[in-house]
């Protein structure tokens, strides 16, 4: 019997993805949101106080609205976002086969600018861009993430833990040194969360406006002095890959409210 | 005046030469795990110290509290610094600031004074340690007063 029980636990034990030493078992994963005072949480579930739903208002404008050489809007194409676009979100950052490497949703949405509307790139950060990246993953809100799944995504999840784990900076302290083994302590008075990426792009009241991860990641590195990684390079791409999986499960709350 | 091309050489290597020393770290020495020697030669000031610790630019209260009764945010990832001068010698505490690696390689605590194999460290941050040897003794001192 306990032979069998061995057997049992070392298939298990083969089977179950593997987990490196210090981070955090699944069921053990918690949003930003389980971190916050209740006034925050009260800002973000309360759809008329949620800041971060003037952003996806507008994002629904921008959704129908004809641009670029080609005349023509996202729904066009993809129709209605509330169907069509519903769990898209909770998969990005996905592999682009033409380009071999993962794309974040924003890359997609310029993308599909250049590729199929002939408008300009809409610089990270401005409005616009939020404005859409909010309006689709907000169609996302409460559905399960599910990103990194693809094998093709692999190497790229790979080299994101690795940067999450690498000391950086002049303070020298990796990503993991405060969101894997010290979430729930305090850091200057303020928790520190586990960086599940549930809510972007996501309102944050120090910032007074919605922001993306990528914003995010670069005010940690500056927070370590180091310098940070520019918007859209591969090491980003890289970072919120793997972040999205490590929140596998977690369902996404766009527009999240955080302090 | 025209200045030769040798001379306006010696001006350029001379600022050179400053610069370079700007950065230089002052040399020590560990005897067990205590640096013994004061890194400026004097004992440092314990009032600037302790306006050291609690300025944020130091980085010491995002992860330490102490007996700072004026500051809200106080960390809670590092021990509380209230008794460190019973705990540890000035020239202990000397060495935990300087390298705190040395003791735990894991460990969170920044080496405060070292300026080599670290990563990507920001333009502004390049070459240069945490803390200067003026500031690492008067934290020292500061630290030493704390008493139960």
């Amino acid at each position: 019997m306990i032979f069998w029980r061995a057997i049992a636990a070392a298939i298990l034990l083969v089977t179950a993805p593997a987990l490196l030493a210090g981070e955090i078992p699944p069921d053990a994963r918690r949003s930003g949101y389980s971190f916050m005072g209740p006034d925050t949480r009260a800002m973000q579930d309360d759809d008329t106080s949620n800041p971060g739903m003037l952003f996806v208002l507008d994002g629904e404008a921008l959704w129908s609205k004809k641009t670029g050489d080609a005349g023509k809007a996202c729904a066009d194409c993809h129709g209605d976002a509330r169907s069509g676009m519903k769990g898209v979100a909770a998969r990005y950052p996905a592999f682009d086969k033409a380009l071999a490497r993962p794309v974040t949703l924003d890359q997609r949405i310029n993308l599909c600018r250049a590729n199929h509307q002939q408008a300009t790139p809409l610089p990270y950060e401005s409005r616009d861009l939020l404005a859409l990246s909010a309006y689709v993953a907000h169609q996302s809100r409460g559905i399960s993430i599910a990103a990194g799944d693809d094998p093709q995504l692999k190497p790229f999840v790979d080299q994101g833990r690795d940067l999450f784990m690498q000391r950086e900076g002049q303070l020298n302290l990796a990503c993991t040194n405060c969101h894997d083994d010290n979430f729930d302590k305090r850091l200057a008075g303020a928790p520190i969360t586990q960086a599940q990426p549930t809510g972007y792009p996501l309102y944050r009241l120090e910032w007074q406006t919605l922001g993306s991860i990528e914003r995010r990641l670069r005010s940690c590195m500056s927070g370590v002095r180091a310098q940070a990684y520019d918007y859209g390079s591969p090491e980003l791409v890289a970072l919120e890959l793997y972040l999205m999986s490590r929140a596998r499960g977690l369902p996404m709350e766009t527009p999240a409210v955080r302090p | 005046m025209v200045r030769s091309p040798v001379h306006i050489a010696a001006l350029i290597a001379a600022s050179l030469a400053c610069s370079a020393h700007a950065d230089e770290l002052v040399p020590y020495t560990i005897v067990g795990d205590s640096i013994p020697q004061s890194l400026t030669g004097a004992p440092g000031d314990a009032a600037r110290g302790r306006a050291l610790v609690l300025a944020r630019t130091t980085t010491c209260i995002l992860c330490h509290s102490g007996p700072f009764p004026e500051t809200r945010f106080q960390g809670d990832l590092a021990p509380d610094l209230t008794g460190a001068g019973n705990r540890w010698s000035a020239s202990q505490l000397r060495l935990r600031l300087v390298d705190a690696s040395r003791f735990n390689a894991e460990t969170i605590m920044p080496s405060y004074y070292r300026n080599d194999g670290l990563v990507r460290v920001g333009r502004n941050f390049a070459g240069k340690p945490i803390l200067s040897a003026a500031e690492i003794e008067d934290i020292v001192a500061f630290l030493a007063t704390l008493r139960d």
